[in-house]
This record gives C-alpha cells, sequence and structure tokens, in this order.
C-alpha cells in the first residue's frame, strides 16, 4: 500500500488520540527531569493539529506542513520546535507526491531525523528523543522491502528500544542535562512521546 | 537607523525585566520582549518572538538574545522563517550582560555584527588588564569622578556611547586597573567611585576628541 494524503491525516488522528492518552505519562516523565510540562504542551500541541484536519490538504506533504507549523505555534516547550522541525523537513521531503511508497516513508522520517538533530544539535547516547528516532529509521529502512505498515511497525519497535536506551544515560541536551549525574535512571520525555508517535503512524497504517 | 534587540525568555517577567535594564542604557534602541506564551505560562511563542524580530528590524537588522535551551530553538526558527534570514542572528550570550553591551552598541550606531559581537564578548571576563604601555603618540588626561555613583552601569554607559564611531583607541586607568573604553561591563568592573582620579588615555586620530568628549561628559557629573 502507499499512503495518501488521508492517511497522512488518519495517522495525524491516531498520534493525537495517543498523546492525549499519555499525557499524564509524558508529564510525570518530565517531571523529575525537567520542567513537567511535556504532556501538557504535546497534548495541546497535537490537539490543535487535530482541529486544522476538518479541510484535508490534497498532499500528504501539504498535510505534514500544515502539522508542522501547527506544533511550532502550539507546543510552546523544546518540542514545538524539534517536532516541527521533524516534520516540516518530512513535508519538504516528499513534497509534491500525490502518495508516499515504502521509500518515500523512509525518506520522510529519515528527513524528520536530520531535522531534529539539526535544531536540537543533540547525538545519540544524549538521552533525547534523538535516541528513539535515530533507530527507528534505521529499522525503517531495513524493512522498507515488506511495505510501509511494516516498516512503521519496526520503527516503532525500535523506536521502543531506543527510548528505554535513555534511562541509564546521562542527559547532556535539555533541560534535564542540568541535572548532570542525576539525570540518569530517567526515561526520557521526548524519546518516550517520539516512540508514541511512531507506534500511533503503525497502528493507523496497519489500519488502512 | 539602529539595530534593534529581541529578549526570547521562558517568561514574560524575565524578558520585561532585561528589556527595562538595557533601555536605561540606551534610549534610542529598540528593545523588545518576547518571553512566555501568548496566556503568560513559563514557554516560548514562536509567533510572539517573530513578531518581535519584525518589529525591532527597523533596517538596520535585529540581533536576539535568549535565555535558555529552547527559547535558542525556537529564536533561531523565527529568523530562519523571516523573508530576509539574513536580518537578524540569533547571539550565544549571557542574557543580562549581553542584552545590555549590545544594546550600549546599537545605541552608538555599531552595525548587527558589532551589536552581536558586543553581547557575545560579554560572556568573557570583563577586559580589566594590566596596564599596557602607552601607545606611541597617547594623549592622557587625570580627571576626578564628582558625580554619586561613579563609573557605575548608567555612567558607564553614556561614557562608551560619547566615544563610540571615533577613531581613537581608549583606555580607562583606576590605580592598577585599565579597562577598555569600549566595554560598559569593564568600565563598571574597575569599580571607580564618588572621588576616584582615573587617567584616561587615548590614542588615533580622533585621540584629542574622545579626551574632550569624556572630560565634558565627567565636568558635567554624567548628567546626574
Amino acid at each position: 500500500m502507499a499512503c495518501a494524503a488521508g492517511d497522512v491525516v488518519a495517522a495525524l488522528r491516531e498520534a493525537a488520540e495517543v498523546i492525549a492518552e499519555h499525557r499524564v505519562e509524558l508529564t510525570d516523565l518530565d517531571r523529575p527531569i525537567g520542567d513537567g510540562d511535556h504532556g501538557e504542551n504535546m497534548n495541546r500541541g497535537f490537539a490543535a493539529v487535530l482541529s486544522t484536519l476538518e479541510e484535508v490538504p490534497d498532499t500528504p506533504g501539504a498535510v505534514l506542513k500544515n502539522a508542522a507549523t501547527t506544533l511550532i505555534s502550539k507546543v510552546g516547550g523544546a518540542a514545538g520546535p524539534l517536532y516541527g522541525t521533524a516534520f516540516l523537513r518530512a513535508a519538504t521531503a516528499v513534497s509534491g507526491k500525490s502518495e508516499l511508497d515504502a521509500e518515500a516513508v523512509v525518506a520522510a522520517l529519515r528527513a524528520g531525523l536530520e531535522g531534529v538533530v539539526a535544531r536540537g544539535k543533540a547525538e545519540p547516547g544524549d538521552a533525547t528523543m534523538v535516541d528513539a528516532l535515530s533507530p527507528a529509521v534505521e529499522a525503517a529502512e531495513a524493512a522498507k522491502g515488506d511495505g510501509v505498515a511494516a516498516l512503521l511497525g519496526a520503527a516503532a519497535d525500535a523506536a521502543d528500544k531506543g527510548a528505554e536506551s535513555t534511562v541509564p544515560l546521562v542527559a547532556r541536551k535539555g533541560r534535564a542535562s542540568y541535572l548532570g549525574e542525576r539525570s540518569a535512571g530517567h526515561l526520557d520525555p521526548g524519546a518516550r512521546s517520539t516512540a508514541l508517535l511512531l507506534r500511533a503512524f503503525a497502528t493507523a497504517a496497519g489500519r488502512a | 537607523m539602529r539595530v534593534g534587540l529581541v529578549v526570547v525568555s521562558h517568561s514574560t517577567k524575565l524578558a520585561e525585566g532585561v528589556v527595562e535594564l538595557a533601555a536605561q542604557m540606551a534610549p534610542d534602541v529598540t528593545v523588545l520582549a518576547a518571553g512566555g506564551l501568548p496566556d503568560g505560562e513559563i514557554g516560548t511563542d514562536y509567533e510572539g518572538v517573530l513578531a518581535a524580530v519584525q518589529q525591532a528590524d527597523t533596517g538596520a537588522g535585529a540581533v536576539l538574545l535568549y535565555d535558555l535551551g529552547s527559547a535558542q530553538m525556537t529564536a533561531e526558527m523565527a529568523v530562519e522563517s523571516l523573508p530576509d534570514p539574513g536580518g537578524a542572528v540569533v547571539v550565544d550570550a549571557p542574557l543580562v550582560e549581553g542584552t545590555v553591551a549590545a544594546a550600549v552598541a546599537a545605541q552608538g550606531g555599531a552595525d548587527r555584527a558589532g551589536v552581536a559581537e558586543a553581547a557575545t564578548a560579554a560572556g568573557a571576563a570583563p577586559e580589566v588588564s594590566e596596564p599596557a604601555a602607552a601607545a606611541e603618540g597617547a594623549r592622557t588626561a587625570e580627571l576626578t569622578l564628582r558625580n554619586e555613583v561613579g563609573l557605575h552601569a548608567r555612567p558607564a554607559a553614556l561614557l562608551v556611547r560619547s566615544i563610540a564611531g571615533l577613531d581613537a583607541d581608549v583606555r580607562i586607568r583606576l590605580g592598577d586597573d585599565e579597562a577598555d573604553g569600549n566595554s560598559v561591563l569593564a568600565l563598571m568592573s574597575l569599580g571607580a567611585r564618588k572621588g576616584d582620579r582615573i587617567e584616561v588615555r587615548a590614542a588615533g586620530a580622533q585621540a584629542e576628541e574622545a579626551l574632550r568628549r569624556i572630560e565634558a561628559l565627567v565636568e558635567r557629573d554624567f548628567d546626574e
């Protein structure tokens, strides 16, 4: 299968629902090591994205770009510029296409990762969303022969593992980095929300 | 036309406070606060920052300073989305000292690069140093400070502004310490108080004019 604009919309709806469900969990993860607003910020952003999906742009790239600008203006915390940049770069990577095949979805994911790295200047091992997104892109690349739903499933699995890998790490970027050694022993909230989003995309793709 | 400044902070109050402080020393510079979310909550507001940058740039460009990590990201995004991203620059500088130094540089007519450099340099320890050997043909004057607060923030800013743009290398000396006459922070670090005698040394084509202006300023008690 390939993703049309409507499928990307369905994926964003699923993402908004999952984020709303995990709002408290994300904030609880953020509280001991950050400013305790990640769940609220993400929920505000994705609720705003949801409200813009009534009128659906006609290409996947346009849908992603619309989500990007909404996240940038509505999220408020670091996640706004980071996810906003990720969606914006993904949109640019697939701009003009009416449908996304497996190759294009991987290209969008990779562009998103590059955007996050460019914006936040984090590297793998810094205990950030890069630790979930980076292995997810590799897994998606490896699974792209099996179709969009399968590659997104593989990406979500890898992101879950990647997010778990942040637990022992000492944060080197973001608010948690101010805690130094004390930031170790916590699941990074940004890595967790990245894994949740990829799982939501995989779920939506599996239903299509 | 002067370079404008935007203070990007997570907190409305913090941004406004920094602006208040900087504006006192640079009355003709547009220094705008972009702090907090629209509802007053803690956070950074991309659209608010973007609007502030566009307002602060009156033709000579704008310089953005920020408090914490995500404020930097928001500021960078706002600059990238300008019709002309080259019109503004985000600088890595201490928020308070950097904004004050940038505001004074902008007041003195520095261009965007000069204002950005003044902000960045504020992060280094103020350049109070051992006196250097007098330059060839340097002129000196000894002046006694009669104003109440000595070379405190406002008078130091006035001194820097009085000689901005002159072709003169000005050093101010108090006892064994010497400061660059172009650096508000260095001048403040001298700790010169009422009654102290400072030595002003100027070299360069307009050294005479620089000395004359500083003498006049001291005689006027920095307009206190």
